[in-house]
Order: structure tokens, then sequence, then C-alpha cells
């Protein structure tokens, strides 16, 4: 057992002290998260100890591509990021709001209990961290709040891991998120592992994370495993498969609606929506309404939308971005430059699973850039059909 | 959001397709709006959309609605019958500038259905008709037989200093009046372009060349206000729908200055 450990205070943990942070979340009452290895990919999901990590492992993505691939060494976090991150958990896919049920003079309405299920996330990158504290804002900063969404985060705490590897599509150096997880989670890790060494330099970010480790066996860190953590995270930085020019993007992309770029992207997007799927801060939903057979009994569902597909713009007449070319302008625009007027960062954290998972390869990076190149200069300002 | 359970007091066929609806809400008091608000009404089992307040914001009894029967949810909606019930969320949005435009020439311009969410506008503006220069109330629509409120209309044009015209785009043999596009309407009203504020609302198309021809009169164009639609489900800002460049029209509109937007909505598909 260590002293009581104080925010920032480094110390270590082996593999079995990792085991026991597992152990001693769940003996609190969370659900523990964690990467498993599920049909040929890394995917968050339920886990009760560290045999459940994909020891061993790691991913090669590209463009359209991902493969995961044998380790010389048996790191439990030696990918980057998998096909669906957090949001799943926090912004659930499908989720009941209301039901309804008819009456001799017509009907009433009954709220759903909230949601009790308490989630710890082990794993959580960088930019995941900053893709949560993304949706937290849009969930939660505005005057109406999301309540699913409030009490699942509430009750949330965060383990993440400082990557030891870049992805072929990340670009979180860019987007100034990464690869060092700064603030917002409870604990972070940095896997430290060599030939004679399998080890995680820890750091509480919260008084209920210190609070925790303080629980766990470990030991102080020395200078010696501050260094090769930070050389471990020179080493990611220095591996981003991608960059991304932020500065003057929300400008070009603002001024840049009728560029031409739009219709060559249009002509490769499949308009799948894979990428909304997978974005770690898309947080479009829709809502369907339904019976039983009966008609006695109603209810509403609240599910992920996304702006690639027609019903989602759809007004009495038709859908007002019928071309798949409005409809990438929408989410890339909205992503990368919109996102700032409205909830005063952009949109995206340079995880690239929308270039990864994108069954034709469209990247994100290289569009902007295209849009960028040579902006058709046109402000907001009145721009149309004066006489 | 829940909503809340109202019942209908009232329903007046408009048109063949068209009904207003007196909604009484099943407990509590009725909430106060400001004209060119909405309420997202919710009809059992079939679904929820997005429904302009259509009565006088001055009126504490009710708060009414002008549907129009085109899909399944705005269908089960306009097809209530007295004592029916419907949910109700709201009101939401943002509201047109009646009293900022006091002193003023005022410029009520609606295509179709349009009317409808212009219409609480137009009940405060004529509580209060001599505190501006003038009021014109410019409407149009495809046929005279999907007009709205003519009766009103017809009551409106009596009133001191206001000028009402109406156009049709295709007539029939009962129409005797204007036939063309609204804004060929401007033509027949007085109105000086510094000191104007003009309300738009109709489909897109109406609202552009509208809000185009008067520009070309002079009118500035932060003078222009004009109310936006967009897909809508959530209509606090949280599902991402409604977006119109920066915007969610369920949020930051349904109305919006013609400055923040014109070159939006000049462009295709934003």
């Amino acid at each position: 057992m260590g002293a009581p450990t104080l925010p920032g205070a480094p110390v270590l943990l082996d593999p079995a002290g990792l085991d026991a942070l597992i152990a001693a979340l769940a003996a609190r009452g969370f659900s523990v998260i964690g990467p498993t290895l599920r049909e040929g990919a890394i995917v968050y999901d339920r886990i009760s100890g560290i045999g459940a990590l994909p020891a061993g492992w790691t991913d090669r993505q590209e463009a359209g591509r991902y493969r995961l691939e044998r380790r010389a060494d048996a790191a439990l976090f030696g990918y980057a990021v998998g096909p669906q991150s957090w949001k799943r958990f926090l912004h659930p896919p499908e989720e009941r709001l209301w039901r309804a049920r008819r009456t001799e003079d017509g009907f009433t309405i009954e709220t759903e209990p909230p949601p009790v299920e308490r989630f710890a996330f082990l794993g959580m990158r960088a930019c995941e961290l900053h893709a949560v504290a993304i949706q937290d804002r849009v969930f939660l900063g505005g005057t109406h709040q999301d309540p699913g969404y409030a009490a699942r985060r509430a009750g949330a705490f965060l383990v993440a891991v400082n990557c030891g590897t870049a992805g072929g599509t990340c670009f979180c150096v860019s987007m100034g998120t990464g690869p060092r997880a700064e603030s917002g989670f409870d604990l972070a890790l940095t896997e430290l592992i060599g030939p004679d060494r399998h080890e995680f330099l820890t750091v509480a970010g919260s008084a209920e994370g210190a609070a925790l480790l303080a629980t766990l066996p470990s030991r102080p860190a020395g200078a010696e495993a501050e260094a090769a953590a930070a050389s471990v995270m020179a080493r990611t930085e220095a591996g981003m498969g991608r960059t991304l020019e932020r500065a003057g993007l929300k400008e070009a992309l603002q001024a840049s609606p009728e560029h031409p770029h739009w219709d060559d992207v249009a002509a490769r997007c499949l308009a799948c929506a894979n990428c909304t799927m997978v974005c770690p801060t898309c947080f479009c939903t829709s809502v369907s309404d339904h019976t039983d057979l009966a008609g006695t009994e109603a209810a509403r569902v609240k599910r992920w939308d996304s702006c690639f597909t027609a019903e989602f713009s759809f007004i009495h007449g038709g859908p007002v971005r019928p071309h798949r070319s409005a409809r990438y302008r929408q989410w890339l625009t909205h992503k990368l430059a919109h996102w700032v007027d409205q909830f005063g960062s952009s949109g995206c954290v340079g995880c690239g699973r929308c270039i990864t998972w994108c069954p034709v390869g469209i990247d994100i990076t290289a569009e902007a850039a295209a849009i960028r190149a040579a902006p058709d200069a046109k402000p907001e300002q009145e721009g149309h059909g004066n006489p | 959001m829940l909503p809340a359970l109202w019942r209908v007091r009232a329903v007046r066929a408009e048109t063949a397709d068209t009904a207003t609806l007196e909604l009484v809400p099943l407990a509590g008091a009725v909430p106060r709006f400001a004209p060119g608000q909405f309420n997202m009404l919710y009809a059992f089992g079939i679904g929820e959309a997005p429904i302009s307040l259509s009565g006088d914001a001055a009126d504490p009894s009710c708060h009414v609605h002008t549907v129009r029967a085109v899909g399944a949810v705005s269908t089960a909606i306009a097809r209530a019958r007295p004592g029916g019930m419907l949910g109700l969320r709201g009101p939401f949005g943002s509201a047109w500038p009646v009293a900022a435009a006091e002193g003023q020439d005022l410029l009520i311009v609606a295509g179709g259905l349009g009317l409808a969410p212009l219409r609480p506008a137009i009940h405060q503006a004529l509580a209060a008709s001599g505190r501006y220069r003038r009021i014109a109330i410019l409407y149009g629509g495809r046929n005279p037989a999907e007009l709205l409120f003519r009766d009103e209309l017809a009551l409106w044009a009596t009133r001191q200093g206001v000028t009402v015209a109406v156009t049709v785009d295709h007539a029939d043999a009962s129409w005797h009046g204007a036939v063309g596009v609204v804004p060929s309407l401007l033509d027949r009203v007085q109105f000086d372009p510094a000191a104007t504020v003009a309300l738009l609302c109709g489909p897109e198309v109406m609202l552009r060349f509208t809000a185009a021809a008067l520009r070309g009169a002079g009118v500035a164009a932060a003078r222009i206000f004009v109310s936006m639609e967009r897909n809508m489900k959530c209509a606090v800002g949280l599902c991402g729908h409604c977006q119109f460049g920066p915007d969610f029209i369920c949020r930051d509109g349904p109305v919006l200055p013609y400055d923040r937007i014109a070159a939006r909505l000049a462009v295709r598909e934003i």
C-alpha cells in the first residue's frame, strides 16, 4: 500500500497493480470498460481483469485500411484507437426517452428512469478525453442539457493511457489534443515496456483518482521512469501519420461553400455514414415514435443519425441536401469550422477514425487541405441575387 | 424534454388540407410566447413536428397552431378533433422584432403557409398600429383555394394605416386580384427604405427573391428578417438536424436577420 498520492506525483504500477486497479474499480461498483480483441479489431467492452486486454497486438491503419498485427512484446496498450469510441457508452447508439400509454380520454407520458450504471473507462487516449470534453460542451454546456448523458457522465471514472504508438491516420499533434493526456482524467498511465520491464507510470488527475491509486500496490516513480515515459511521448509525437494545418482553417472553409473540390469528394463518397458513426464527437441523433400492435403503448426512441443520409435534412418537398457534395460539405465544415462558432473549439480531435474506416479512404486532412488550397473567396457577406 | 399534455379546444378548417387548432394545457398556466416562436406538437404514437404559433400572443387562454397536412405527423395533428389530446413542448426559438420596428414602416411579407408564423406579429403590430408609420401585409399563395385567413386579411385591410395586398401564382374563375409572385407586390406599397423593417416567411425561394427585391429597393440587409425552416427533432440544439451554417434554427432561429444569413441563403443545399 502506498501513501496517499497527490495528483501529479507519479507512481509505478506493475501489471498486477493494473489488475488490482480493475478489481478495485469493480469493487467500487463500476462497470469497467476497456480495450478487447474482437473480430479483428480493438473494441471497447466490459473487462474483469488485464487478461481481457489485447496483449502483444498492434494495429496498422491507413486510409480505408485497418489490420491488427503481432507485436514483438506483450504490451497491453500497444495500438492506436479502434473503430468505436467511448461515445458508445456515454452517448449510446439507442436510448428510449419516454413511453406513452393511451387512456380513455387521451394519453399519459412516463419518463424513463435515469441510467444507474456507472462506467470506469480504462485506456482512454488523449484525443478521446478531448472528444468527451467536446461532447460535454455539446450536451451539457447549453441552456438545455441531455439528462441521460449528464447522468452517465457524472458517474464515470476515467483512466487515460498515453499513447505509446501513433496510428497511420493519427493527427492529434496537429489538433493539440495529444498524444499526452493533460487533464480531464482520474488516472493516467504511460506503459513502459522493454526486455526487462513492464510497468505503468501512473498519475492521478483528481482526488477520487488519487484516493483509489493510494489503495493499489505501487512504488514511487524515479527520474528514470519519468524520462522513459517522456521518451515514449516524444516517439509517439514524432510518429503521427497525418497532419492538419489548423491556422485559418475555419475561415477558409466557411468562405468556400462553392469550392469545386466538394464535387470531387462527392464522386468518391458513398454517403455510407461510417465517418459519423466512428467519430468520437459526432452527436447527431434522430427520434422515432412507435406503438405496440394494439396501439395502446407508444415509445420515443433516440438513435444516432448521420448528416450523410437523405432523411437527415428532409423537410416537406424533399431533403435540403439531396447531393453527396452538400452532405460532405456539411459534415466537414461543421466539424472543422462551424463547431468553433457553436461550441468554442474544433469538433475534430485528430483520432483518424474517419480516415481509417472510410470504405473508399477519403481523408479529412487531405480534403481540408484541398479546400484551403484555393478557397473560392466568398466571405460571409451578402452574395446573392441582387438584381 | 417530456411533452406536456394539451387538449384541443377548438378546430377551424382553413383550407382543404390546413386547420387551425386552439390548444389548452391539461395542467398549469398557458406559457407565454413571442411572435415567431414555435412548439413541438406530438401526436400519440406517430411523432412530433415543429409548428409555429399562429395565434395572438396577448391571448393568455390558449396556444393557436395552423397546421397543413403534409406528412404523417402533420396530418394527424391537422385532423385532431376538439377534445383530442396532443403532446406539446415549447415555446422555442427566436422572435420577430415587432416592438423594435415601432416608429417605422413595417412590411410583413408571407408566402403560402408562411402567413401563419407571421400572424402573431400582425396581431401585435395592429394592437399598437398607431406607433408605426405604415403597416403593409403582402401575401401570396399558389392559388385562391390555398390562401389562409382570408376573412382576417379583409378585416386587416380596413384598418387605418394598413395596406393589404394579396397575389396568387395561378388564378381561377373566382379570383379578381393580382396574379404573380410575392416580390411583385412590393411595387404596390409605399415604404421608406431607410426606415423600414421587413418580416419575411415562406418558401426559401420566395425568401431569397423577396429579400433581393427589398435590397434592390434600398432596404438594408440588417432591416430584413426571415424565418427559416429545417428538419428538426429535439428543438433544443442537441440533435444537430436543423443546422444552417453555424446556426441551429431551433435555437438561433427560426427568425434570423438577413445580413447574417444572406451568403448562406444564396448557396444551394446548405
